[in-house]
């Protein structure tokens, strides 16, 4: 690692002198420095403020989603219930549907990555600092634009899938599966563009001497759902595009009297659904990874296995997608093969499980603090979800419950249980990190207990109403059925969801102000991202870190060497080889732009207007190339970031140069 | 960590600022993109195959699209593959006047294949409206001609940095991989020609 490229170990150098450390520091500080002001915010940069957006707009998301839940719950609870009326509750499933998978289950997973990731692999920064900010806004304005038009009674109504003729132009009336179909534009373009930062940062920004085989866990995971995203969401892509053409400019894809055929929409709808399901999992599995071997103090046991069981899993998600259509009625023997292939899926996440609790077996010491409790119920959860599937992959059984509850106590059970209690205990356990407090042990432990009771409460009843016959997304059902004890009880549960969700914002808030002061490494933990402060600088690292191991917090002895001689009066990061890590070039990052910004804003208009008329395509298009072209062009150098650090705040002009 | 001086460290300061290829981080940014959009086209032309199946007679009782605007814009994209490799080399020497000359010609190709496009549309023989097979084959021509369009604009506005703009080395590495992606406009045009105009005349 030493000496490859021009790079060269150094030995008392004068660089390394406290006082000449202390300089650099300095000039980074200012460097590194966001303006602030309301210019400066639109404009940042820094992959920590935009990762904590995503993760802060993902929650707002899914509190929204929540409360679509909690009214369906409340519909449900009796028999021929007129609370919600039976429009009105197609739109409140579908709303629900749609933003809890595309915009909350992905952007916060993709939030935490970005938050996460470029700590763990000592970067100073993200790769491609101002496409994951134009990736972010997106997502913010798609988000909007679908629950404004849900206000106007134009949200969505035809199920998170949109299936055809129902949503084509034939049966799906007005605006609102044009809506549905636009804000999947929004969100893949999201998706699509944090994706790519993250592997260009993650495969070319590890510092030296990271080889691939030293890379933690939750990084290989975020490397392999980026790699799904972006095969998985053009599928989305042109299927949407298509539904909408279909409906616009009265073109033919899935209309079969012209030839078109509505089953190929299903096909490319869950070429990438099913692929997405794996996108929201796969990144939870490095969050359990790496709470599970902090809090047992050992590295995880089999590190390869877990690194080739998440690569399996990403590659066998894209050859399940037709368990989703065994009731269309396919040739029997393409079917087998799509059972055979869902049911192997099995194998890699119990290679991985089987890994987790052999480390926990073998821990030095457990340590039962709340993400480790988060993360154990993942293993109850989601493996009673997993059993469910097997049951789903097989073709009678899937055609004897298709379409009932039984399928939504399932995905319930494998989503929330596979991402979504994940991501709570990984939120816990780096919310130190990213606030410099400690969250409350004793209201984490209360809201644990009570989601997890409220969660079984509410979905194991929906296993037994699914195999009584209640079928998916109906508003009511008569008395004389017999579903009303079980749906009284589901709801009961969501209203203990409801307590202990509200419970765990109030600890968010209340350790924000009053939580113990994290140290830089408050839980012990071996990756980088505890050697630095909590919070880190906007530079991440000083100086920045080399590694000499897999955990290099928990092999002091080794001393790996920092890293001197990245220019630090420009934004200047140090780019590695792509296997084993070797120096190989600097590179200098952009600094805050207002471009990315306004950029978002006219791509939205572009995309909003074209719904509306197609024409809006095309005028939409120039504001949104002339947004480019100032976005590209090259301004500034050094003398405009000696500016920075005045506390004077960006101006305007300052900004889009 | 914090305990560096007087011991080792690892010097960085005579790297280089600037890499190409697999070694520069806009290299991975190009293939990730062209991931997203081989990807995509990939599932257009499955479309497009899934349809053809699907349906007795391809195309359905109408000609196929006429093959002389096609053609010829099959020879003017591949013949570009000549001055965009030119620019590839001038930006790799970091050579700022064959930079400009071989993009402005690069650019002058790609003009001219836009221009020919539109006679492309009309040639089809088909409206997108009449049936699935006039909507997929719009569909694929259209994709690809967004490619084109969107790539011919972003090397303009490359092509007027490297004329008037503030050149530094960066700038010619993303003139080499802006070459790259139009390899990839060139190369992902030969199958979309194929499904197009070859599919409707074999049975």
């Amino acid at each position: 690692m030493s000496t490859a490229g021009h790079a060269a170990l150094v030995e008392s150098d004068p660089r390394l002198e406290p006082g000449a450390l202390e300089e650099e520091r300095r000039r980074l500080d200012r460097t590194w420095w966001n303006p602030r002001g309301l210019v400066g915010w639109l404009s940042e940069v820094d992959h920590k403020a935009i990762g904590r957006r995503f993760i802060v707009t993902a929650f707002a998301f899914f509190a929204l989603a929540g409360v679509l839940a909690g009214l369906m719950r409340i519909q449900l609870a009796r028999p021929e219930n007129t609370f919600l009326n039976p429009d009105l509750y197609n739109q409140v499933f579908t709303m629900h549907g749609t933003t809890m998978m595309f915009l909350f289950a992905v952007p916060v997973a993709l939030g935490v990555g970005i938050y996460v990731v470029p700590l763990m692999i000592g970067a100073r920064a993200i790769a491609l600092p101002r496409l994951l900010a134009f990736g972010y806004w997106m997502f913010l304005f798609g988000g909007i634009f679908l629950y404004v038009m849900f206000l106007g009674n134009v949200g969505p109504d035809n199920g998170w899938f949109s299936y055809p003729p129902l949503a084509g132009p034939e049966f799906g009336y007005g605006k609102r599966a044009d809506v549905w179909a636009q804000l999947i534009t929004f969100t893949e373009v999201s998706s699509l563009v944090v994706a790519t930062s993250l592997i260009c940062t993650i495969l070319k920004f590890r510092t030296p001497g990271m080889s691939l085989d030293r890379i933690p866990l939750f990084v290989w995971a975020m490397l392999v759902v980026s790699l799904m995203i972006i095969f998985a969401m053009p599928a989305v892509m042109v299927s949407s595009t298509c539904l909408i053409l279909d409906r616009l400019l009265a073109t033919n894809f899935f209309n079969q009297a012209e030839g078109g055929d509505p089953v190929l929409w299903q096909h490319l709808f869950w070429f990438f659904g099913h692929p997405e399901v794996y996108i929201i999992f796969v990144p939870a599995l490095g969050m359990v990874s790496e709470i599970i071997s902090t809090f047992s103090r050992r590295p995880v046991f089999g590190y390869l296995i877990m690194v080739l069981s998440m690569i399996a899993t990403a590659f066998i998600g894209f050859g399940v997608w037709v368990h989703h259509m065994f009731a269309t009625g396919l040739p029997q023997l393409g079917e087998s093969f799509f059972t055979a292939a869902s049911i192997m899926i099995v194998v890699p996440t119990a290679l991985q499980i089987f890994g987790w609790i052999a480390t926990l077996w073998t821990a030095r010491g457990l340590r039962l603090t709340v993400p480790l409790l988060y993360a154990a119920s993942f293993f109850f959860v989601f493996t009673i979800g997993g059993l469910s599937g097997v049951m789903l992959a097989s073709v009678p059984l899937d055609r004897q419950v298709h379409d009932t509850y039984f399928v939504v106590a399932h995905f319930h059970y494998v989503l929330i249980g596979g991402s979504t209690f994940p991501l709570l205990g990984a939120l816990v356990y780096w919310f130190p990190k990213m606030t410099g407090r400690l969250m409350s042990e004793r209201l984490g432990q209360a809201s644990f207990w009570l989601l997890f009771i409220g969660f079984n409460l509410t979905f194991f009843p929906m296993h037994q109403l699914g195999l009584k016959g209640m079928p998916r997304r109906v508003y009511t059902y008569p008395a004389s059925l017999g579903w009303a004890n079980l749906n009284a009880l589901a709801t009961a549960g969501a209203a203990v969801i409801f307590i202990a969700l509200v419970l765990y914002l109030v600890n968010v808030i209340v350790s924000l102000r009053r939580g113990a002061t994290a140290t830089s490494n408050p839980w012990a933990g071996s990756t980088l991202e505890w050697s630095t402060t909590s919070p880190p600088p906007a530079y991440n690292f000083f100086p920045t870190p080399t590694v000499a191991s897999r955990e290099p917090l928990w092999h002091d002895e080794l001393k790996p060497p920092p890293v001197v001689g990245l220019e630090s009066t420009e934004r200047e990061v140090l780019v590695t080889a792509l296997l084993d890590a070797e120096p190989d070039h600097r590179y200098k990052m952009p600094g805050p732009s207002l471009w990315p910004f306004l950029t978002a804003v006219a791509t939205s208009v572009m995309f909003v207007w074209s719904i509306f008329q197609a024409m809006g395509l095309i005028w939409g298009a120039i504001p949104t190339f002339i947004c480019l072209i100032g976005w590209f062009w090259p301004t500034g150098g050094k003398d405009r970031l000696e500016k920075g650090g005045d506390g004077t705040g960006l101006t305007l002009r300052e900004s889009l140069s | 960590m914090n305990t560096a001086q007087g011991s080792v460290a690892l010097d960085v300061a005579s790297l280089p600022r600037s890499a190409f290829g697999q070694r520069s981080v806009m290299w991975w940014a190009t293939m990730c993109m062209i991931a997203i959009e081989g990807t995509a086209f990939a599932l257009a032309i499955t479309s497009y195959l899934y349809l053809k199946g699907r349906t007795p007679t391809w195309p359905p009782a109408m000609l196929p699209p006429a093959l002389l605007w096609g053609t010829i814009n099959l020879v003017v994209l591949l013949v570009s593959a000549w001055p965009n490799q030119l620019a590839k080399n001038a930006a790799e020497r970091f050579d700022l006047r064959g930079v400009r000359i071989w993009m402005a010609v690069a650019l002058a190709f790609a003009l001219a294949f836009n221009m020919i496009r539109f006679l492309e549309f009309g040639a089809l023989n088909v409206r997108w409206d009449v049936n699935a097979y006039g909507s997929v084959t719009w569909f694929l021509l259209g994709l690809h001609t967004v490619h084109v369009l969107t790539d011919f604009l972003d090397s303009s506005v490359l092509a007027a940095v490297m004329f008037f703009g503030r050149v530094d080395e960066q700038r010619f590495v993303d003139v080499s991989e802006n070459a790259l992606y139009w390899y990839f406009v060139v190369i992902s045009w030969l199958p979309i020609y194929a499904v197009i105009y070859l599919a409707p005349r074999v049975a």
